[in-house]
């Protein structure tokens, strides 16, 4: 009885551990196996060196998504945590039906980013959406095709992303902003200091986590955006909107080149890894403190 | 008394089950859309009129790509399919991984290497045994035109591409989109090979697109082929990009567009509309000599069991049986792969697809398409298809195109 008592925690989470031992780790050890060889269709398990991350980084259209990954995910994330962290101060003012406008503004989030590209997809469409109706009201001149232009393509994902994850960011913030102790506000209230420099000096200062923790969600949601691509413009034009996971799939389950699909991704866990292993390592160290 | 009749049937019917086991077919197929599931409804009851069970397994989306994993995953596993739709050199992949069953034994008895065409049957074999069977033909390089827009500016199809660049030019003036397109990188694709066959000829496209030859893919009839992706370009809607291809093929319809460069099964959808060809809509080869070929087929898996075997071997005698390649190709708008069917009931388009791939394959310009997969492996085609994709959708030059293409196919080998 007292065995059980000891070891009831690590019974219940056996079965847990075993399976993300084998189906997490285990398969990225796979995945890095299999990234070393030369497997197109089936995979293959002889080891031939560095062959496939060589011809990974001599495919220009890797060049192309691996660098929309950066492009996208710096304005992505940039754009969204200055965008929800404004939506957030004006919320903040005790104005009038705040819950409803929280709400409006976070709704977004409740849609599928499926939903979501696919109505960008119509809206920002130069022929059916935005262009259409401005020119309709008589300006004949206006132009927005970045959906259909190679180089801006890669911007209108980006507004679509902002629109889907700002509003989260803000919930995130206000939250943040709510916490900070009223008293201190209070205080630098009665000693005049003027409201901007009240939240510039005193409450962003003291939301750093939040920060961190937006920008922890934010990071990881761009680096696996893969589904928004898919239905705002598919890879296209060309291939200008590829992005690092898009790229992964076509090559795992249209061309039958299991090598390049298994590279890229070690690739982007890579990415992945360089982002949240500073972030564990400063978690853990403010533990220790 | 009685009771021996009852013992010597159950006998009979015991010897007669482990004699002659009744035919087992398990059938992995990406035809899931209207016309093609009707038309793959037609093998199976054929099927079953001949006494076999038939196990439908179709996976939909992603033009094969949902069933190639699906199929992956079944042979990793060690339960292979029966049959499934494969085409093209992937069926070559699939036999170096050596999962593909013989059917020479059927295609011997029933005589493939007679009635079909040399370039087509090659693709059916693997290493000098038959492991697949085709089931129809689509031509590729085809081009369709609204009949009252060409009458109404006085346009004829055109037979060279300097003819289809001034009729184009004609029609720009008149305020009509030349060319219907829809920008997918597929489509691109197969606008470029239509373009490549015209200009390198056949035997400019096979030493390019099949053999992958280095001087042919950077010679200066390459750059001339860029340089008419690059015109094409300028006759295109602005709103192209990421447009489906029926779309496109409604836009000639409506006679919102005149032309249209796509496989045959542009002509479904013309069909569907209720539209009669060379009255309301036309038909020709894009300018230029040869034929491009898509072949579906179905790769046969090393199968255990005598039943199954069985069925494997009844199912590719129906598939390449002069009756299924009749009625099915009726129904899917292509034309059969082997060439004694009779062409009655097919309509102009058809039957004109018909002769020009026999004289095609006399001719040696009857080639693989290497847009749909026919011609190259995924890796390889995939390659090439990035780079026209990223020149017909940027500023890129011809040039640079050419060199790219040249660096992506090595790449990729």
């Amino acid at each position: 009885m007292q065995f059980l008592e000891r070891n009831l925690p690590k019974i219940m989470l056996a079965p847990s551990f075993v399976a993300i031992l084998i189906f997490v780790y285990g398969f990225i050890a796979w995945t890095g196996w299999v990234s070393l060889t030369r497997s197109r269709l089936m995979p293959r398990y002889e080891i031939d060196g560095l062959i496939q991350y060589q011809r990974l980084f001599d495919s220009l259209r890797w060049d192309t998504a691996f660098g929309n990954l950066f492009l996208f995910g710096a304005l992505f994330i940039g754009i969204s945590m200055i965008l929800g962290l404004v939506l957030a101060i004006f919320l903040d003012q005790n104005i009038r039906a705040e819950g409803a406008i929280r709400t409006i503004y976070l709704y977004p989030m409740a849609l599928s980013m499926i939903v979501t590209g696919t109505a960008w997809k119509w809206i920002l469409n130069p022929g059916l959406g935005l262009e259409a109706m401005v020119r309709s009201w008589g300006y004949e001149d206006f132009t927005f095709d970045w959906l259909v232009n190679s180089d801006m393509a890669i911007y209108t994902i980006v507004i679509a992303a902002i629109w889907q994850s700002s509003g989260f960011v803000m919930a995130l913030f206000l939250a943040g902003l709510r916490s900070v102790d009223g008293e201190i506000i209070k205080a630098a209230q009665i000693d005049g200091i003027p409201t901007w420099r009240v939240y510039s000096a005193i409450i962003i200062p003291s939301m750093a986590p939040i920060f961190l923790s937006a920008f922890i969600v934010l990071a990881h949601l761009a680096i696996k955006s893969f589904d928004l691509v898919i239905a705002l413009t598919g890879g296209g034009p060309g291939f200008a909107t590829d992005l690092p996971a898009t790229y992964m799939f076509s090559m795992a389950f249209s061309r039958g080149d299991i090598g390049q699909a298994a590279s890229s991704a070690m690739v982007m866990m890579g990415v992945v890894f360089a982002i949240v292993v500073p972030y564990l390592y400063s978690e853990l160290r403010a533990k220790n403190d | 008394m009685k009771k021996s009749v009852y013992a010597v049937s159950a006998f009979a019917l015991c010897v007669a089950g482990a004699v002659h086991a009744e035919p087992q077919a398990e059938v992995l197929h990406y035809w899931t859309s209207g016309g093609e599931a009707k038309s793959v409804a037609v093998l199976q009851e054929e099927f079953a009129a001949n006494g076999g069970t038939w196990t439908d397994m179709p996976v939909a989306g992603g033009g094969g790509d949902a069933a190639g994993t699906a199929l992956r995953a079944r042979v990793l596993s060690g339960n292979a399919p029966t049959a499934a739709q494969i085409k093209g050199p992937a069926i070559q992949e699939w036999y170096e991984e050596g999962v593909l069953a013989d059917i020479s034994a059927v295609a011997e008895e029933n005589g493939w290497a007679d009635v079909l065409p040399a370039s087509i049957a090659s693709h059916m074999q693997c290493e000098g045994t038959w492991c697949a069977a085709p089931v129809n033909v689509h031509r590729v390089d085809w081009i369709w035109a609204n009949a009252d827009v060409l009458a109404a500016n006085d346009i004829t199809m055109p037979t060279t591409w300097e003819e289809f660049n001034a009729a184009a030019e004609k029609l720009q003036a008149a305020g009509i989109i030349p060319l219907a397109h829809g920008g997918q990188a597929w489509q691109d694709a197969t606008v470029f090979e239509a373009v490549a066959l015209g200009l390198l000829g056949p035997d400019g496209f096979r030493k390019a697109f099949v053999e992958l030859d280095q001087d042919a893919l950077t010679s200066d009839e390459m750059i001339a082929v860029f340089d008419q992706m690059r015109v094409l370009r300028g006759y295109v809607d602005p709103n192209f990009p990421g447009r489906d291809w029926n779309l496109a093929t409604a836009m000639v319809m409506n006679g919102e567009a005149a032309f249209q460069v796509m496989g045959d099964w542009a002509k479904g959808e013309f069909l569907a509309a209720g539209k009669t060809p060379g009255e309301d809509f036309l038909c020709a080869s894009t300018p230029g000599e040869g034929f491009l070929y898509n072949v579906d087929s179905f790769a046969m898996f090393d199968v255990d069991g005598d039943d199954k075997k069985a069925g494997q071997a009844l199912l590719a005698e129906l598939i390449v049986g002069t009756k299924f390649q009749e009625v099915f190709n009726l129904n899917k708008g292509s034309i059969p792969a082997r060439v004694d069917v009779a062409l009655d009931a097919f309509d102009s388009c058809a039957v004109l697809s018909a002769e020009d791939m026999n004289a095609s394959s006399e001719g040696g310009s009857l080639l693989p398409s290497y847009a749909h997969g026919m011609a190259l492996r995924g890796a390889q085609s995939g390659a090439i298809t990035d780079v026209v994709t990223s020149h017909f959708n940027s500023d890129m030059s011809s040039e640079e195109a050419v060199q790219q293409l040249a660096s992506a196919v090595l790449n990729s080998l």
